[in-house]
């Protein structure tokens, strides 16, 4: 009977660790290849409204974003909302050339895909964002994204207006 | 030749690890996952000269949604809180007025809409509106729109909108197309 019952000490064995750097480095490529670095000051506060009917952003690189809201530093800019274009303050009539501009840079093939997503705070009046919008008609842009964070329910959506 | 025999010494990766997770760390603390979303819309494109007014569209199958400096929406005439919006846009678009639309469950009042083809959703917002509003407000529309497909979409196929495949959805696309006008905001207040 004691032929095949083992005559070693019932010791739990060391758990083989020569594969962690492997795992580790599994996970770490996959962080860097999704990693974006922050490069955008933001000189203007948003909070981005609620909706329910939101879409993702097809093409993160072919998205040029236009910021609106209070600057953060309102001893110099003052407390009227401000559109933030790339990294400074700019004029709603800098918004033109300014999408124009960003529309050039992208691949000729690629340009019909090209949109605009503004982000603009729950407290600017729609003046502001009527001009913006004149203005990215006048540029041809006319793929826009009214950038918001998804509300759980259509009542938790109605509360916060 | 003694130098030949050396033997090269083994590099030790026992500390491998440790720079692996180093730099782990470091990606994890500097990733952002944010993917952007938002309320996709088309503007109409850019013209000089003030659009033709005199155009044979009819009233009635214009659902006029206006919104003032305050925030409130006035809805084809009636005063109307934001939760009413979304079903009274699927009762203007599914009435089905000249019952040519054979998918509509709509009260085929004379009074609305002839077909969802011909249906138009029309807002105005004064230059006050706060932005959180025209968004709802926009959703809200919207949504319309999507309960309708989605609705359509169980009926016919059985399955969700979102699961269907694009020829079924171009199919239902086609009944309920989504016509949302915006008109140039009034200055009144603000």
């Amino acid at each position: 009977m004691s032929k095949f019952s083992s005559k070693k000490s019932k010791e739990i064995p060391a758990v083989n660790t020569a594969s962690l750097p492997d795992i580790v480095f599994m996970l770490l490529f996959f962080f860097m290849v999704t990693t974006t670095m922050r490069d955008l000051e933001m000189l203007v506060g948003v909070l981005k409204p609620k909706a329910t009917e939101i879409q993702k952003i097809e093409r993160k690189d072919l998205t040029t974003y236009i910021y609106v809201g209070t600057p953060n530093n309102t001893e110099s800019y003052g407390s009227e909302p401000r559109v933030q274009l790339d990294d400074q303050l700019g004029l709603v009539s800098d918004v033109q050339a300014f999408v124009i501009l960003k529309r050039e840079e992208i691949n000729e093939k690629e340009r019909p895909k090209f949109m605009v997503s503004i982000k603009a705070d729950v407290n600017v009046k729609m003046g502001l964002i009527s001009d913006i919008k004149q203005e990215l008609r006048k540029a041809q842009a006319l793929k826009v994204m009214y950038s918001s964070s998804p509300a759980s329910s259509a009542e938790d959506l109605y509360r916060s207006m | 030749m003694a130098r030949n025999k050396r033997a090269t010494p083994e590099i030790n990766a026992g500390s491998m690890a440790d720079i692996a997770f180093l730099l782990l760390i470091f990606f994890l603390v500097t990733t952002t996952m944010d993917v952007d979303k938002g309320l996709a819309v088309r503007l109409p494109p850019w013209s000089e000269e003030p659009q033709d007014e005199s155009n044979d569209i009819k009233e009635k199958n214009i659902f006029v949604v206006l919104v003032n400096a305050n925030n409130d929406l006035l809805v084809e005439d009636d005063y109307l809180s934001i939760d009413q919006l979304r079903s009274a846009a699927k009762d203007f678009i599914d009435n089905n007025g000249d019952g040519t639309c054979e998918v509509c469950r709509g009260l085929q009042l004379p009074s609305s809409s002839d077909n969802p083809k011909k249906a138009i959703l029309s807002m105005q917002n004064d230059r006050g509106t706060n932005y959180s509003t025209y968004v709802t407000v926009r959703n809200e529309l919207i949504a319309a729109y999507s309960e309708l497909r989605q609705d359509l979409a169980l009926r016919r196929f059985g399955i969700d909108y979102t699961d269907l495949s694009d020829e079924s959805r171009k199919e239902i696309n086609a009944f309920y197309p989504q016509i949302i006008s915006e008109a140039e905001p009034v200055k009144i207040g603000g």
